[in-house]
């Protein structure tokens, strides 16, 4: 038969680095819940390789078991001879998903179109969504709104519990184009918004501006940036996160900075592979390449210029939750561990199984609710065994996933963005 | 609907009937990836009951089943020939009881080796037997190849830490062998299980030992200029009356394949061979242990020394030699890991006919020593991809096995026989010896439908066998 996809070189790569040893199966969440081999790492690439070669189809099977994975990359972390498997199904799913989309009801590609093509590719369109959510909030339409909410593909009615209280303004609004640094300029870097990060934590999003500038950092916030394309990509539309690829990597462009700052973890690890993601394109190859290695996480990139120490005390006790994207996609651990250790009064506790996937996943929560709760179960047993208040971590969809977490479990738990902290421990002097 | 599947269905849930050919094609092997086969179905079980079902259903039909836990073993022992139904464990993932006070636990044949460790850590206790894959590796798949692992040298391997096991028998009668205590009246049956490869029935729970975790541990790295030199160590260790915990040895390919994976220690660059070894026990006279070790391997040449400092230092290097395998994959799509083992005096003689075997086929071959207790690991790399290839590191492998039974040693240490070593069977046993074995086969699995055509390298009953298995693929 015809193969079904085609792997890049670099994928290939990947593949034939397994050797099929199994190592990866206790790391991965799917496998550890339904005991699968298809549905764990060796099982999903043995399937990819039978694709490529054509003698793997379009069954239904194949498409469930590549759809129902994480891509939390915890198996690359396990793996013995490294195999990147996070760049794999990401690049399959891209070419997947295109052929089976006829196969899905007109209402549900009605709405993924919509969702990736409009609302999340412009900042607009989000913002104005979010602002009718705070009115929900605030005039409690948003527990009745649920109920419409079912209607909708996909298990966003469940999701509502996971919404924060929303800001009045987005980042976009509040953060000037043009931050000085505080004291002598040291760098100067490029700020990355996000659309759910800039909307539902635009606090957040602005006090990563105020930290940056409390470490001697001009900052440059382009208004023309959207979207980084991870949930388009996660969810199949290659043509949009290239489209999205395009526009930022020219957004930052004109902004001459020494270096891309952003703070979501699954944004990050999208954001650095623009350059692979656009390698054919010639007129982007360079371009994207030079824009991707500027790319740092926040954490990593205060760490590695050296921190200002917070001067303000914060006596509580917290725990980290290890982002995938940021653990196993970026290999970032100690800086976020480092920095909240730098915080004078913070107690950092030890959360067992901390870069155990929350199960958000992206919007994979909406699409697989039921394996997502599962997964999300045994983070919440972590959390709840070791006692803490405030559980801290940097990316949106594990926030909004553990705030879902909180309320299923029934405890009293206080999420925040590690650059909230931070942000407290520097003062919050004002921009 | 095929009828099987259907029936099947009603006894463990058709959610958990695997038949559609992109669900089987994931369990047409399992490590060892050199043969693959079509099952007819996998099923997923949640019980020992539903085990009992399945078997029996089988068994009154007539059709092959194949236990199965996390398909890491490396001798095709999970492997379908085609047709027969795989009877996953991997949902029997449960700890049934933990009796600290006693010393065992009784845990599911799907437990994860690794977890039972960690599940009595806080309580000072642990599993002793550890493979290299047990993170991933269940008890079920423990006992049935009688595994073992670096620790096996001081601690021996599975049998000595079985103590009981819940066996479905091949017509679906369940049967408690063993039980609490180290010896029970009437014969070892536990023993005769314990690396029965699956072929006896199907083991779905287990008890086993724990042991107190030792006061303290040393781990020391020493690096030597030959593999020679380091086989001198093993040795000299040996012969000196010391009985280190672990004691394992790697050469330069297997050096450079950890080295280049997801785990390194910071080996110098082309380090010819390299000595882990570790003593535990009362941290009083184990400084004095570790110095014996390090005394005897500088004599021997080693050129450099490290002591572990820090647990987390232990555990680098630990993690650094157990992915050993995996990192192959950093030098060549698909490796074949031998399993041999031979004296450790003719160590030396055994790696150069190794080295001569690869440079005859032209494969890059690795090599990782239980030096301890004299169990080589050649590692052949090879690309499936690249015609001949498959053929030239078959008949590597062979001819190294032949070189370890003409070195007066034997060719299975712990990976079982499986499918991949039925062949060479005949260098090791006459065929009255086998027959016997055959006999015993028979008391248990007369219809031979449990895990058929492994180990043994004629069945029984060899063409109804193959009656039955081309019966069965016609419904595939």
């Amino acid at each position: 038969m015809e193969p079904i996809i085609q792997l890049s070189e670099r994928s290939q790569e990947a593949l034939n680095n397994c050797v099929h040893c199994g190592l990866c199966q206790q790391a991965c969440p799917t496998y550890t819940i339904l005991g699968l081999e298809a549905d764990s790492p060796r099982g999903r690439i043995h399937l990819i390789r039978g694709a490529d070669e054509g003698s793997v189809g379009l069954s239904e099977a194949f498409l469930e078991h590549m759809d129902l994975c994480l891509a939390c990359r915890a198996c690359e972390s396990a793996c013995p001879s490294n195999v990147r498997y996070g760049g794999v199904i990401e690049e399959v799913r891209g070419q997947i998903h295109p052929q089976v989309e006829p196969r899905r009801s007109w209402l549900e590609r009605a709405v993924r179109r919509w969702a990736f093509r409009r609302l999340l590719a412009d900042h607009r369109k989000l913002r104005r969504l979010t602002r009718l959510l705070r009115f929900a909030q605030r005039t409690g339409a948003d527990r009745a709104g649920a109920r419409v909410l079912r209607l909708l593909p996909g298990h966003m009615a469940e999701m509502q519990p996971a919404l924060p209280p929303l800001p009045k303004r987005s980042g976009r609004e509040t953060i000037p184009p043009l931050v000085p640094a505080r004291g002598t300029p040291r760098h100067r870097v490029g700020f990355f918004l996000g659309c759910v990060m800039d909307t539902l934590y635009a606090d957040s999003n602005v006090a990563s501006v105020r930290v940056l500038a409390e470490n001697g950092c001009q900052v440059v916030t382009p208004g023309a940036q959207e979207c980084c394309g991870a949930v388009m990509l996660h969810g199949g539309d290659a043509e949009q996160t290239l489209a999205q690829a395009r526009h930022n990597i020219a957004a930052f462009e004109a902004a001459g900075v020494d270096a891309v700052i952003i703070n979501a973890a699954g944004c990050g690890t999208t954001l650095k592979d623009y350059g692979h993601m656009l390698r054919d394109d010639p007129a982007w190859a360079e371009r994207a390449r030079a824009f991707s290695a500027k790319v740092k996480d926040l954490s990593e990139f205060l760490v590695q210029i050296g921190p200002v120490a917070p001067a303000r005390a914060i006596d509580e006790t917290v725990a980290w939750h290890d982002p995938c994207h940021l653990a196993h996609g970026q290999g970032i651990r100690s800086q976020p561990r480092q920095l909240l250790q730098s915080i004078p009064g913070l107690k950092l506790v030890d959360l067992p199984e901390s870069d155990w996937c929350c199960g958000a996943a992206g919007i994979y929560n909406i699409e697989h609710f039921g394996m997502s709760m599962q997964v999300l179960d045994r983070k919440m047993e972590h959390i709840k065994d070791t006692g803490v208040g405030t559980i801290v971590s940097a990316n949106p969809p594990c926030l909004l996933q553990l705030r879902l977490g909180a309320h299923r479990h029934g405890v009293e738990l206080k999420i925040v963005h590690l650059v909230d902290l931070l942000d407290r421990a520097y003062g919050q002097r004002p921009l | 609907m095929d009828q099987l599947i259907e029936q099947l269905g009603q006894i463990v849930g058709p959610r958990f009937v695997l038949h559609d050919p992109d669900d089987l094609i994931a369990y047409d092997c399992d490590a060892y990836t050199i043969q693959k086969g079509t099952a007819r179905a996998v099923v997923l079980p949640n019980s020992t009951a539903q085990v009992a079902a399945v078997v029996q259903h089988c068994h009154r039909q007539g059709i092959p089943f194949i236990p199965r836990g996390a398909g890491t073993g490396l001798s095709g022992g999970a492997t379908p020939l085609g047709g027969e139904v795989i009877i996953g464990l991997s949902r029997m993932n449960r700890v049934i009881e933990v009796d600290v006070e006693n010393q065992r636990a009784t845990v599911e044949a799907g437990y994860i080796n690794l977890k039972l460790s960690q599940a009595v850590a806080g309580d000072g206790y642990y599993y002793a037997p550890d493979p290299s894959s047990q993170q991933s590796c269940t008890l079920g798949g423990n006992v049935a190849e009688n595994s073992g692992g670096p620790h096996c040298l001081k601690y021996g391997v599975t049998s000595n830490h079985v103590l009981g096991v819940t066996l479905v028998l091949p017509d679906g009668q369940v049967l408690r062998l063993g039980g609490k205590a180290v010896d029970t009246p009437g014969y070892d049956l536990v023993g005769v299980l314990v690396g029965s490869e699956g072929t006896l029935g199907i083991v779905t729970e287990i008890t086993v030992r724990l042991l107190k975790k030792p006061q303290a541990t040393r781990a020391i790295l020493a690096l030597f200029d030959s593999t020679t030199r380091a086989a001198d160590a093993v040795a000299a260790i040996t012969a000196r009356g010391i009985i280190p915990a672990a004691l394992e040895m790697m050469d330069r390919q297997a050096i450079r394949a950890v080295e280049r994976g997801n785990f390194p220690v910071g080996y110098p660059e082309n380090l010819p061979a390299v000595l882990i070894a570790e003593v535990d026990g009362l941290e009083a006279g184990l400084g004095e242990q570790a110095q014996q070790i390090l005394d005897v391997c500088r004599e021997c040449g080693a050129f450099e020394f490290r002591l572990a400092q820090s647990p987390e230092e232990r555990a680098r290097w630990w993690a650094n030699r157990k992915t050993a395998f995996g990192a192959m994959g950093k030098l060549a799509p698909d490796y074949y890991v031998q399993d041999g083992v031979l004296p450790r005096s003719r160590l030396t003689w055994v790696l150069q006919r190794i080295e001569a075997v690869g440079q005859k086929y032209n494969l890059m071959i690795a090599n990782v020593f239980h030096a301890g207790d004299g169990n080589l690991h050649p590692l052949i790399a090879y690309d499936h991809r690249v015609p001949g290839e498959v053929e030239r590191t078959i008949a590597a492998g062979s001819e190294i096995l032949a070189a370890c039974v003409e070195a007066g040693g034997s060719i299975s240490g712990e990976h079982g026989i499986g499918i991949e070593k039925k062949n060479e069977m005949h260098l090791v046993y006459g065929e009255h010896d086998m027959a016997v074995q055959l006999y015993l086969r028979e008391v248990f699995n007369p219809d031979e439908l449990c895990n058929p055509g492994k180990v043994f390298p004629t069945p029984s009953r060899c063409a109804e066998v193959k009656q039955l298995v081309a019966s069965s693929r016609e419904h595939t």
